[in-house]
C-alpha cells in the first residue's frame, strides 16, 4: 500500500480508487466540487436528465457510433481489428460524449459560464460546440505551444464563439492549461462550471468522465457481439488523462476474459526523458487534485512530459487508470512517436481512415499484437479521434509526393 | 501544547498585551537565489515582522498568481531543492529563536519524499506550522497525524465560500493560527481584499478557534487596518513582499531596504 492509504476513510465517498483519487484541492474549491457531486448524483437518477443527454447524443452528435473491422490493415494476419469509430462522433472525437453531460450539469446547477483545458484542441473545440448549443459564455485555457501544432483546432473554437486563452506558464501545455483553468475557477465559482476534459482532476470529475464516457465500451461491446458473437480478446485505447481508455474499458472491466490495455506515449523512447508514460515511467503523487501515477522529479517537482500527440502529452493521469494498473487489471505500454505515426500513415492507406495522433498510439500497439498473432484473435480499439486536427504537424514526417 | 507551537501562542498573548495585531509577510525560500533569500528572511525578521510564512517552490502552484508563481519559478531555476529551502529556515531559526515560521506547501512536495520525512526535516530546522494548499480539511488528516508526530501545527485555510459547518470544524482543528482568506482566487495583490466577514470570526471565535490572520490580496498598510478592525488578529502579505524581490532583482540592497519600509509600515498598521 502506498504513502496515503486510509486517506480518506473507507466509505469511498471521497471518489477513491483504492488509493488513488481524491480531492487534493485549495478550500475554496471544495464547496464547489461537492456541489457538483450532487447535481451528478441527481442528475444520474433523473429518467428526464438522461432522456435529454440520450437525445443530443443521438441527434446531435451522432451516437451510436459505428464499429469497423479493418479490410485491408490486418491481411494476411490472423487477428481482426476492430475500430470503435469515435472519430465519426460530431466535434471529430470521443470528448463530445462527456461534454454533452457536464454542460446539462452547469446548466442544472445555473451555472452560464464553461471553463476548459485543452490540449490536442479536441475537448476545446467539444466544449465550444456545447457552449454553443446552450448559449454560455466559454473560455478554452490552451498552452501556446499546443496552440502552435494544434491551429485547425484554435479556429474552430473560435468561429463557435469561445475566447481562447493562451497559457505562457510552465511547459505551456496540457498541465499548464489545467493550472490555469483551476485559478480561474477558485474565482469564478459561483458562476462558473470547469468542464475537465479528462479522467485526471479531482473528485468527482474522474467519476463523472468515466461514466458520460461509458458508452463507448457499451456500444462496442454489443456491437463485437453481434459481430463476433464472442467478446475480445483485448480492448486497447490511448493514454493521456485517459478518458477514452476509461470509457471503453467501463464496461469491459468485469469481463474478465478482456485484456484491457492503455497505450501511453513513449516520445522518443520509455528510457529518454522525453515521453508521457506516467504509469510506467512515474510514481503515485499528488497533481491537479489527485493521487495518482506522476512523473516527476526525486524532489516532488512535476517533469514536464513529451508526446508528439499533444493530447497525451500530459505528466499526470486518471487515478483509475493508477488503480486499474495497481490490481493488475489493465496493463500499460508505450508507444513511440514514430510508431504512432507509422500507424497513422498505415491506416490511412489501408482502410481510408485518417486517425487522430492520439489514437495512432493505441492502433500502432493492435498492430503489434496483431502482427504476433499465432492463432485467430479479435481486438478492440478505441479510434478516440479523427487526424484532420494532426495534417500539418505530420507533414514534416511523412512525405507525400506525385 | 509543545514547546514549539507555544511560538505562536506566546506572540499572540504578547501582541494582546500591547494591543498590537500581528503582521506576517510571505516570501519564496530560495528566491532569487539561496545566499540572497536567508538576507531577505533576516530583514524581514528585523524590520518588524512578527511570524514569517515560507514558501517551498513547487513547479504548479494552483493556488497562487502570477507574482508568486515567478517567484517559485525562480528558485527553481535557481537550484533550489526542499533540503535546501530547509537548510536556509535552520540559519534562520539559530538568529530568531522565538519567532514563528509557518510553511506554505503544495502536496506533492509533501508526498515526494515521504511525509514522515518531510515533516521531519520541518521539524529539525525549527518549522512550527504547514498549511498544505492543495490538502483541505476533508481529505486531509494523514498529513495532519504526521505533523503531530513531529510536533508541528498543521493550518487550515478559512475561504470565504465557507458554511457554518465548515467554519466550526477548522476552528476545532486549528491550534496556532487560522489562516482567513480576504477574498476568492489566487495569490496576487492586484484584487483587494474584500472587508473581512466579522460574522464568521465570531463564529470562528465561539467555536474556539485561535488568532485569525487574513491573507490573500493585502498589499497595503490600510489593508492591515481594515482587516484588524473587522476583528482579525493580523495579516499576511505574500505577492506585495514578493513583488519587491521581483522588483529589484540586480539590486540585492535595494531589495532590503525597500522589504525593510514596507515590513515597518505594514507592520505600524497593526498597532492602535
Amino acid at each position: 500500500m502506498g504513502i496515503l492509504s486510509g486517506i480518506s476513510g473507507s466509505d469511498g465517498e471521497f471518489g477513491k480508487f483504492g488509493e488513488f483519487g481524491g480531492m487534493f484541492v485549495p478550500e475554496i474549491l471544495v464547496p464547489t466540487l461537492r456541489q457538483l457531486e450532487r447535481a451528478f448524483e441527481d442528475a444520474s437518477a433523473d429518467d428526464a436528465f438522461h432522456a435529454e443527454l440520450d437525445g443530443l447524443l443521438k441527434e446531435y452528435a451522432g451516437r451510436e457510433t459505428p464499429l469497423y473491422r479493418c479490410r485491408n490493415l490486418t491481411r494476411g494476419m490472423n487477428a481482426k481489428i476492430y475500430l470503435k469509430r469515435e472519430d465519426l462522433l460530431h466535434g471529430g472525437a470521443h470528448k463530445t460524449n462527456q461534454v454533452l453531460g457536464q454542460a446539462l450539469l452547469a446548466r442544472r446547477m445555473g451555472k452560464h459560464r464553461l471553463i476548459a483545458e485543452t490540449g490536442a484542441g479536441q475537448h476545446g473545440v467539444a466544449t465550444a460546440l456545447a457552449g454553443a448549443l446552450f448559449g454560455m459564455e466559454t473560455r478554452i485555457y490552451m498552452g501556446s505551444k499546443d496552440i502552435g501544432r494544434q491551429a485547425p483546432n484554435v479556429y474552430r473554437m473560435r468561429l463557435m464563439g469561445a475566447e481562447v486563452v493562451p497559457v505562457e506558464t510552465g511547459s505551456a501545455s496540457l498541465k499548464d492549461a489545467i493550472n490555469e483553468a483551476l485559478r480561474d475557477w477558485s474565482e469564478s465559482y459561483e458562476s462558473t462550471h470547469y468542464l475537465l476534459g479528462t479522467a485526471a482532476g479531482p473528485h468527482p470529475f474522474p467519476t463523472i468522465v468515466r461514466e458520460f464516457q461509458r458508452v463507448i465500451g457499451r456500444e462496442a461491446k454489443s456491437q463485437i457481439m453481434e459481430a463476433e458473437g464472442r467478446m475480445p480478446d483485448a480492448a486497447i485505447a490511448c493514454v493521456g488523462g485517459g478518458s477514452n481508455a476509461i470509457g471503453l474499458f467501463a464496461d469491459f472491466i468485469d469481463e474478465k476474459s478482456v485484456d484491457l490495455i492503455g497505450v501511453e506515449p513513449a516520445g522518443y523512447g520509455l528510457d529518454t526523458d522525453k515521453h508521457g508514460a506516467t504509469i510506467e515511467r512515474g510514481r503515485p503523487g499528488i497533481l491537479h487534485g489527485s493521487y495518482s501515477y506522476v512523473l516527476q522529479d526525486e524532489n516532488g517537482q512535476i517533469l514536464e512530459s513529451h508526446s508528439i500527440s499533444a493530447g497525451l502529452d500530459y505528466p499526470g493521469v486518471g487515478a483509475e487508470h493508477s488503480f486499474l494498473h495497481s490490481i493488475g487489471r489493465a496493463k500499460y505500454v508505450g508507444v513511440t512517436d514514430s510508431e504512432a505515426i507509422s500507424a497513422f500513415a498505415e491506416l490511412s492507406r489501408a482502410e481510408g481512415i485518417i486517425p487522430a495522433l492520439e489514437s495512432a498510439h493505441a492502433l500502432a500497439f493492435a498492430l503489434k499484437i496483431a502482427r504476433e498473432s499465432r492463432a485467430p484473435t479479435v481486438l478492440l480499439v478505441n479510434l478516440s479521434g479523427r487526424g484532420d486536427k494532426d495534417l500539418e504537424h505530420v507533414m514534416p514526417y511523412i512525405r507525400m509526393e506525385g | 501544547m509543545s514547546e514549539k507551537n507555544g511560538r505562536y501562542a506566546r506572540l499572540f498573548d504578547r501582541l494582546k498585551k500591547n494591543k498590537e495585531g500581528a503582521f506576517i509577510p510571505f516570501v519564496m525560500l530560495g528566491d532569487p537565489t539561496r545566499e540572497a533569500s536567508f538576507d531577505i528572511l533576516r530583514t524581514l525578521a528585523d524590520s518588524g515582522a512578527d511570524a514569517l510564512e515560507l514558501g517551498i517552490p513547487f513547479s504548479d502552484p494552483i493556488a497562487d498568481g502570477p507574482v508568486i508563481q515567478t517567484a517559485a519559478g525562480r528558485a527553481l531555476g535557481a537550484g533550489a531543492t526542499p533540503a535546501m529551502c530547509f537548510d536556509v529556515i535552520k540559519k534562520i531559526r539559530e538568529r530568531h529563536p522565538v519567532l514563528p515560521i509557518g510553511l506554505l506547501v503544495y502536496a506533492n512536495l509533501v508526498v515526494g519524499s515521504s511525509p514522515e520525512a518531510f515533516y521531519r526535516l520541518a521539524s529539525e530546522s525549527g518549522v512550527d506550522s504547514v498549511l498544505i494548499a492543495d490538502a483541505p480539511l476533508e481529505t486531509d488528516p494523514i498529513f495532519a497525524r504526521f505533523a503531530e508526530r513531529e510536533n508541528i501545527d498543521t493550518v487550515y485555510v478559512v475561504p470565504p465560500n465557507a458554511d457554518d459547518d465548515k467554519l466550526v470544524k477548522i476552528a476545532r482543528v486549528c491550534r496556532c493560527y487560522t489562516y482567513f482568506l480576504g477574498r476568492s482566487g489566487v495569490t496576487g495583490a492586484d484584487r483587494e481584499m474584500r472587508a473581512p466577514d466579522s460574522r464568521a470570526m465570531e463564529l470562528l471565535r465561539g467555536a474556539g478557534a485561535p488568532p485569525i490572520v487574513v491573507g490573500f490580496g493585502i498589499s497595503r498598510p490600510e489593508h492591515v487596518r481594515s482587516a484588524l478592525m473587522a476583528g482579525a488578529d493580523g495579516a499576511i502579505s505574500g505577492s506585495a513582499t514578493v513583488a519587491i524581490i521581483e522588483k529589484n532583482l540586480d539590486d540585492p540592497g535595494k531589495t532590503r531596504v525597500e522589504l525593510a519600509n514596507f515590513v515597518r509600515s505594514m507592520k505600524d498598521a497593526t498597532i492602535f
